[in-house]
């Protein structure tokens, strides 16, 4: 059985790989937002886990339009980063691990969910921007990945209560998995953010604060909402908060110690947000 | 009348908008070409001759006059969805806030100055850092 030893919840915005690159994390744009992690760091140096299984929308770099999973798990023995377009760095591989994505699979199948499976996968800025944040400057990363990839790009988006669920059928996957391995749940993304139309540069610190403050005793109050209207909440795409849920939902319903928070306006267009939670 | 919640999402759709199957459809085209833009030889083609590489992706005469205008509103109209048409915007060297002033009709540094303001509306009381 896999030991669940936290979950880690984070912005992703590209913006942040453009900062650490300028080494702008002490400058008084960037300090409010970069404070959140040394927590983050510390605690992970100690936890030490060794599998990461990541809940994350690509942006455009590994799913295009002609084929659009809901939800798609990687099964890959190396994830690569790739040139996303506008000029980020091409950050560092992850390495896999293969017979767990497999169980996952399986068990998720079995619990229908009819998820797609990927043994390519390259995973972009949502994926390497959350470990850059606490690992920063590591040679290689200390941790094998599992990918999990949510729709939030293209219309029907799964619900939130679905993505919850979908969670839930991880959690009860690792909890019947043989090894031991002690595994970090992260959610990245949001919170609230709109780059697109008139909206743009919408944000909502009402639902994000609503949002923080119901994930790690009481997720199920994030579900009460339809994906669409998540999206006028949220922003188009603050939608990104079902990577949340659905991470909340692999840690297990369970009591929830909140070892780190921090919640920052702005970073770049989005309201910018960082969460540590511990089974308590 | 009694409420419908599809209706009502679908409403929410039109109204925001949101990226549906209508807008991929009508979008499929120019949001092909800006994929395509996560390679960097073509990027340059787009810019070595930019009406043979809109031609090589088939886009629409709406798509085709939305991104000679630099038009984001329009290359929107016309389908393109933001996360493929960042890839355009980098080419241009336009970041989400230079999008963002663009699709607002504010200057750069109006934009920027809006962003910051959304931190006033953080609810008095809110718990910005873990309870200690
Ligand atoms: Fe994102």
């Amino acid at each position: 059985m896999a030991k669940i030893i936290g979950g880690y919840f984070t912005s992703h915005v590209p913006g942040i790989g453009g900062a650490i690159m300028r080494g702008d994390q002490e400058t008084p744009y960037w300090k409010p937002f970069f404070e959140g992690y040394p927590p983050i760091q510390q605690w992970l140096a100690e936890a030490k886990p060794d599998v990461a299984v990541v809940f994350s929308n690509d942006h455009g770099l590994n799913f295009f339009l002609d084929k659009m999973p809901t939800f798609a798990v990687g099964a890959a023995p190396q994830y690569d980063n790739a040139d996303e377009g506008w000029g980020l760095p091409v950050y560092k591989s992850f390495e896999g691990h293969p017979a767990l994505s497999w169980h996952v699979i399986d068990a998720l199948v079995r619990d229908e969910f009819d998820i797609t499976t990927c043994q390519k996968m390259l995973v972009d800025h949502a994926v390497s921007i959350p470990f850059e944040l606490v690992y920063p400057g590591v040679e290689s990363w200390p941790i094998k990945l599992v990918p999990i990839s949510i729709n939030t790009v293209q219309y029907p988006l799964p619900s939130p209560k679905r993505c919850l669920a979908l969670g839930r059928a991880v959690h009860r996957a690792l909890m019947s998995w043989g090894g031991d391995e002690r595994v970090l749940i992260c959610g990245t993304g949001g919170l609230s953010h709109q780059l697109d139309g008139p909206r743009a540069g919408f944000m909502n610190p009402d639902y994000d604060m609503f949002c923080l403050d119901n994930l790690a005793a009481n997720p199920d109050a994030l579900t009460g909402h339809s994906a669409e209207q998540v999206a006028e909440l949220a922003g188009t795409q603050g939608v990104e908060i079902l990577n949340w849920i659905a991470a909340r939902g692999a840690m297990g319903d369970v009591a929830m110690t909140e070892v780190s928070r921090n919640y920052h306006i702005p970073i770049s267009n989005t309201a910018a947000a960082s969460v540590l939670l511990e089974p308590a | 009348m009694s409420f419908d919640p599809v209706s009502d999402d679908n409403e929410r759709r039109r109204a925001i908008p949101l990226f549906d199957g209508g807008l991929a459809t009508r979008g499929f085209a120019l949001n092909a070409m800006c994929f395509s833009f996560n390679e960097k030889a073509n990027r340059e083609a787009f810019l070595a001759d930019e009406e043979a590489y809109c031609a090589k992706f088939d886009l629409t005469a709406e798509q085709r006059d939305a991104v000679a205008r630099r038009d984001v509103l329009a290359m929107l109209d016309a389908g393109g969805n933001v996360y493929y048409l960042a890839k355009l915007a980098g080419i241009f060297g336009l970041g989400v806030q230079d999008l963002g002033a663009l699709q607002t009709g504010m200057s750069v540094d109006e934009f920027k100055a809006m962003l910051v303001r959304w931190a006033d509306e953080i609810p008095a009381g809110a718990r910005v850092k873990e309870a200690v």
